[in-house]
C-alpha cells in the first residue's frame, strides 16, 4: 500500500502529469486511424523515448496512449463502424448500429465510463493480485491453450449471426487467411505463392482494415446515392443523467462489471490479449439479452457496447501481470512495452518488483491517473466526436479511405499490404451485400492459428499422441466447458422430449438470473 | 549501352547540371562520403536488437560528431529481415550511404525467401556485437548439468522437447549445432518454436519443454529467481557461472552476432571511408557506453576480416539450415 502512494508521489509530479496527459491525447488522436492501434503507436514512439533518460515518464506516457488509442479505436468503430484494431471489433457490432439510430452519445458515454470503472477495477487487481495470477499464468500448457481456444470458438457462435451456414462460411474464410505465411512450428511457408511479402502472413491489422474501414466505404458509396441507407438524426443532447439515460445506467453497470471480470484474467493468460475477452463478453451479453426475452441485439443494444468494452480495457491490466511478473508479453502492445523496458535495461521478471519497485508502482499508479485522464478529456469531446456524423457522407467516406491507406502503408511501408488491405476489402463489400457477417472472419483470423499452433505444439510434446489432449485435469476441464457450451442451449428440448413432454423448442441460455 | 555512350550521356549531365557531384565513386578516385544524409536501416521492427543497434549507432555519429551529415534510421519489416536485404541489395547498389544493420539471424531469413540473395552479396562493413545464447531447463528439472541432458538427448534424442524462439532461428541453430557436436542426429531434433522468447519462457516454466534455448539476458531474471537453471552457455567460454558447450566437451560454438553491411558495389575509396567512420564510432565513448547499458559484448571484426567473418557463417549456417530441412 505504501508502495502504491509512492508511486502514486511520483505519478502526480506536474512533469509525469505532462506525459499522461500527453500520452492519453496522442493515443485518443492516433487511435482514431484506421490501422494504428496502441502497440503501433507506442512501437513508433519508442525511438523518441530513447532520449529520455529517467523511464518513468516514457511509461506513463505509453499507458496513457494505450488507454487513449483504445478508446479513440471504439470511438471510429461505433460512429463508423471501422474498428481499427481486433480488441474493438466486438464494440462495432451493436456500437455502430446504436449509432445509426441516433444513439451515438449514448454509446460513446457507456464506452468511456466502462472503459474507466473496468479499468479501476482491473487496476486494483493488477496492484493486489498479480503474484498468485501470474503463477497460475505459467501453470498452463499447449494443450490446455488448445482447449481455451476451442472453449473461444464453440462459445462465441453467437458472432455468427443469424444464419448459421453464412456464419460458418464467413469462419471459414477467416481460418484459411490465418494460414498465410509462416508456419510457426516447421517454418516452412504456405500459400505464399513464392512471394516473400506473403510470409509474413496476413495480418489481422490489414484483416480489420480490409473489411470494415474499406468494406465499409465500398459498401456506403455502392448505395450512398440510391437513398437506401438512412440514419436517424442524433437524439437530444444532453439528459439530467449525462449522455446517457436511467434506463441506459441501468442496462450498463452490470455489462461493465462482468467485463471487467472476463477481460482481466484473460488478458493475464500468456496468449491473452483483449479479442478473446470482448467477443466473449459480447456472447454473454446476447445470450443474457435473449434468455430476458429481449431482441434488441442486432438493433444496437448498449449492453452490447458496455461489456466488450470494459472487457477491452480490463484486458490490459491482466496483459501487464505476466509482464511485470514473469517479463512474458502476451499482446503486441506488451511486446513492445517489454522492448521499451530493455532499452532502459531493465528486465521484466519475477524481481522486477524488487529491483525497480519505484517504477512498477509508479506505472501502476499511472494507470490510475491515465484513467481519470482520459474520463475527464473524453466525456467533454463526445459532443465534438458525434459532429462527425454530420460530414456530408462522401467527404467522410473519401477522408476514411484515404485515413485507411495511410494506415495500412506506415504499418508495413510496403504498398503491396496495401492492395491485400484493398483486395480484402472489396471481399468486405461482397460480404455485406451479400449479408455475410463480418465478425467471424476476425475470429477465425485470430483464433484459427492459435488453435492450431497449440495443438502441433501439444502433439510434438507428446510424441504425436492424441491423448496427451485429455491427459491432464485442467485440459480436459476446459474442454468440458467447450462440450457443455455447445449443448446447453439445447438442453430444455431434450430433457423434455425424454420426459415425454410437450416443448416449445426454446433455448436454454446462462440459467442464473443476475 | 555502349561505354562510349554512357561517357557521352555523363558529360552532358554534368556540363547540364554544373554541380554535379559524383556519390558512385567510379574505380579508385578518391572518396566524398558523406556527401548527403546517411540512412541506415533495420530490417526489422522498432524495438528490436537490430532496430537498437541502429539506433545506438546513430547517437553515438551523431553525438561523438563523426559523421556532420544528419542520420535517419529506418525500419523495413518483412520476411524475418529478407524483405530488407532485399531492399539494400537494389536500392543501395554503390552507394555508402544506405548502410544496414543485420546479423546470423538474417541468414536463415534469406535461405527460406528463396530469392536467392544472401548477405555475402552485400559489402561487410564490421561486426558490432555477440551475444551468447543459454541453454536452461526448469529448476525442479532432473538435469543438473549439460552433460546429462545431452546423454539422454543422444540415447533417445525424440525424448528431449527443445524451446525457443522461431523454427530456423538462432535458438533452433543452438540445438542443431549442439546435436551434430554430440553425434545425435539432426533430423530427430524435437524443437518447439515459439514467436519470441517471452512465449518460449512460458512453455519452460509451464513444462511444455525439456529445456529451453534464447539469449543469455533473456533468461537472466528467471535464473537469478531460481525459476530456471542455466546449463551452458554457447559462447566459448563460459559465462553467469555456466560452463560453455566448449568446455563441457562438445565443439559446439554459436554466437547471435551482429553487423553492418552497406549496398553491393561500393567503389574501394568509398569503401574505405565507410570502413573508416564505422571504426571511429566503435571507438568512441558513446558507443561503449551503448555495449554497456545494453549488455552487448564487443565483437568487433572490420572491412575484409568481417567479410570472411561473413561468408563462412554464411556457408555454415545455410548448411545447418538444409540439414534441419527448413529450406
Amino acid at each position: 500500500m505504501i508502495d502504491l502512494l509512492n508511486g502514486f508521489a511520483t505519478v502526480l509530479q506536474p512533469i509525469n502529469l505532462v506525459f499522461a496527459a500527453l500520452g492519453v491525447t496522442i493515443g485518443t488522436l492516433v487511435g482514431v486511424l484506421p490501422g494504428i492501434g496502441p502497440a503501433l503507436t507506442i512501437a513508433l514512439l519508442l525511438p523518441i523515448t530513447f532520449n529520455f533518460d529517467d523511464p518513468t515518464g516514457a511509461f506513463i506516457m505509453f499507458a496513457g496512449i494505450y488507454y487513449g488509442a483504445m478508446y479513440g479505436g471504439s470511438t471510429t468503430s461505433i460512429l463508423l463502424n471501422t474498428p481499427g484494431e481486433s480488441a474493438s471489433v466486438a464494440t462495432a457490432i451493436e456500437g455502430h448500429l446504436m449509432a445509426r439510430r441516433g444513439r451515438a452519445r449514448a454509446a460513446l458515454a457507456t464506452s468511456a465510463i466502462g472503459s474507466f470503472v473496468a479499468g479501476l477495477i482491473s487496476t486494483v487487481l493488477l496492484a493486489f493480485v498479480a503474484k498468485p495470477i501470474g503463477d497460475l499464468a505459467v501453470k498452463f500448457q499447449a494443450a490446455d491453450y488448445f482447449a481455451l481456444a476451442v472453449l473461444a470458438m464453440v462459445s462465441v457462435t453467437a458472432l455468427l449471426g443469424a444464419s448459421l451456414v453464412r456464419g460458418l462460411i464467413s469462419l471459414v474464410l477467416g481460418l484459411f487467411l490465418g494460414l498465410v505465411g509462416l508456419d510457426q512450428v516447421t517454418g516452412q511457408t504456405r500459400f505464399t505463392f513464392g512471394a516473400p511479402v506473403l510470409t509474413e502472413g496476413i495480418g489481422i491489422t490489414i484483416v480489420i482494415v480490409g473489411l470494415f474501414a474499406i468494406g465499409e466505404v465500398l459498401y456506403v458509396a455502392s448505395r450512398v446515392r440510391t437513398g437506401h441507407d438512412t440514419i436517424e438524426p442524433l437524439e437530444k443532447a444532453r439528459l439530467r443523467t449525462g449522455y446517457m439515460s436511467r434506463e441506459d445506467w441501468s442496462r450498463s453497470w452490470r455489462p461493465w462489471l462482468r467485463g471487467a471480470a472476463i477481460g482481466f484474467p484473460f488478458g493475464a493468460l500468456p496468449a491473452g490479449g483483449a479479442e478473446v475477452p470482448t467477443f466473449l463478453s459480447y456472447t454473454f451479453e446476447k445470450r443474457r439479452a435473449e434468455r430476458a426475452g429481449r431482441d434488441d441485439f442486432g438493433r444496437g443494444a448498449i449492453e452490447g457496447v458496455a461489456g466488450p468494452e470494459a472487457a477491452n480495457n480490463a484486458s490490459f491490466s491482466g496483459v501487464l501481470v505476466p509482464l511485470l511478473t514473469l517479463g512474458l508479453p502476451t499482446s503486441a502492445t506488451a511486446a513492445v512495452m517489454l522492448a521499451a523496458f530493455q532499452i532502459f535495461n531493465l528486465q521484466p521478471g519475477p524481481q522486477l518488483f524488487q529491483t525497480s519497485s519505484e517504477l512498477v508502482w509508479a506505472l501502476i499508479a499511472s494507470l490510475f491517473v491515465g484513467n481519470v485522464l482520459l474520463l475527464v478529456l473524453n466525456l467533454p469531446l463526445i459532443q465534438i466526436w458525434v459532429k462527425v456524423l454530420l460530414v456530408p457522407r462522401p467527404l467522410l467516406y473519401g477522408g476514411i479511405l484515404v485515413l485507411a491507406t495511410l494506415g495500412v502503408y506506415s504499418l508495413s511501408g510496403n504498398v503491396l499490404q496495401v492492395f491485400i488491405a484493398y483486395g480484402v476489402g472489396v471481399l468486405g463489400y461482397f460480404m455485406r451485400r451479400h449479408d455475410f457477417p463480418i465478425a467471424p472472419v476476425i475470429l477465425g483470423v485470430i483464433l484459427g492459428p492459435m488453435m492450431e499452433t497449440q495443438l502441433r505444439r501439444a502433439l510434438v510434446i507428446s510424441d504425436g499422441n492424441f491423448g496427451a489432449i485429455v491427459s491432464r485435469p485442467l485440459t480436459l476441464v476446459i474442454l468440458a466447458l467447450a462440450v457443455l457450451s455447445l449443448l446447453l442451449p439445447y438442453a430444455p428440448g431434450v430433457l423434455g422430449r425424454l420426459r415425454g413432454r410437450r416443448t416449445e423448442a426454446k433455448k436454454l441460455v446462462f440459467s442464473d438470473e443476475d | 549501352m555502349k561505354p562510349s555512350l554512357i561517357a557521352v550521356i555523363t558529360a552532358f549531365a554534368v556540363s547540364a547540371c554544373g554541380q554535379f557531384t559524383d556519390t558512385s565513386g567510379g574505380g579508385g578516385g578518391s572518396s566524398t562520403f558523406p556527401s548527403r544524409n546517411l540512412e541506415i536501416m533495420a530490417p526489422a521492427a522498432a524495438g528490436g536488437g537490430w532496430d537498437l543497434t541502429a539506433r545506438s549507432m546513430q547517437s553515438a555519429l551523431k553525438d561523438e560528431k563523426i559523421v556532420d551529415k544528419s542520420i535517419e534510421v529506418s525500419n523495413v519489416v518483412g520476411a524475418g529481415g529478407a524483405t530488407g536485404l532485399a531492399q539494400l541489395l537494389s536500392k543501395g547498389q554503390g552507394d555508402p550511404h544506405q548502410w544496414m544493420v543485420t546479423g546470423l539471424v538474417m541468414i536463415g531469413a534469406a535461405e527460406r525467401a528463396k530469392n536467392n540473395t544472401d548477405l555475402t552479396k552485400t559489402t561487410p562493413i564490421a561486426t558490432l556485437t555477440a551475444e551468447a545464447e543459454a541453454i536452461v531447463v526448469r529448476a525442479d528439472s532432473k538435469y543438473q548439468n549439460i552433460k546429462q541432458l545431452v546423454d539422454d538427448f543422444k540415447a533417445n534424442p525424440a525424448a528431449i522437447k527443445w524451446g525457443g524462439g522461431s523454427a530456423g532461428g538462432s535458438d533452433h541453430l543452438v540445438v542443431a549445432v549442439l546435436a551434430k557436436a554430440a553425434g545425435a542426429d539432426v533430423k530427430k531434433i524435437q524443437y518447439v518454436g515459439y514467436s519470441g522468447g517471452g512465449e518460449a519462457k512460458a512453455g519452460i516454466l509451464s513444462g511444455d519443454v525439456t529445456a529451453g534455448v534464447s539469449g543469455v539476458s533473456e533468461f537472466k531474471a528467471n535464473i537469478q529467481a531460481g525459476q530456471m537453471r542455466l546449463l551452458a552457455v554457447t559462447s566459448p567460454a563460459g559465462k553467469e557461472g555456466a560452463p560453455s558447450l566448449k568446455e563441457s566437451g562438445y565443439d559446439a560454438e554459436l554466437m547471435n552476432w551482429r553487423c553492418v553491411v552497406a549496398g553491393p558495389g561500393l567503389s574501394e575509396a568509398d569503401r574505405t571511408a565507410v570502413v573508416n567512420t564505422v571504426d571511429k564510432m566503435h571507438n568512441s565513448a558513446k558507443w561503449k557506453e551503448a555495449l554497456a547499458k545494453q549488455g552487448w559484448e564487443d565483437f568487433y571484426k572490420k572491412d575484409s576480416e568481417a567479410k570472411d567473418f561473413i561468408a563462412a557463417e554464411t556457408k555454415r549456417i545455410k548448411d545447418l539450415v538444409k540439414e534441419l530441412g527448413l529450406s
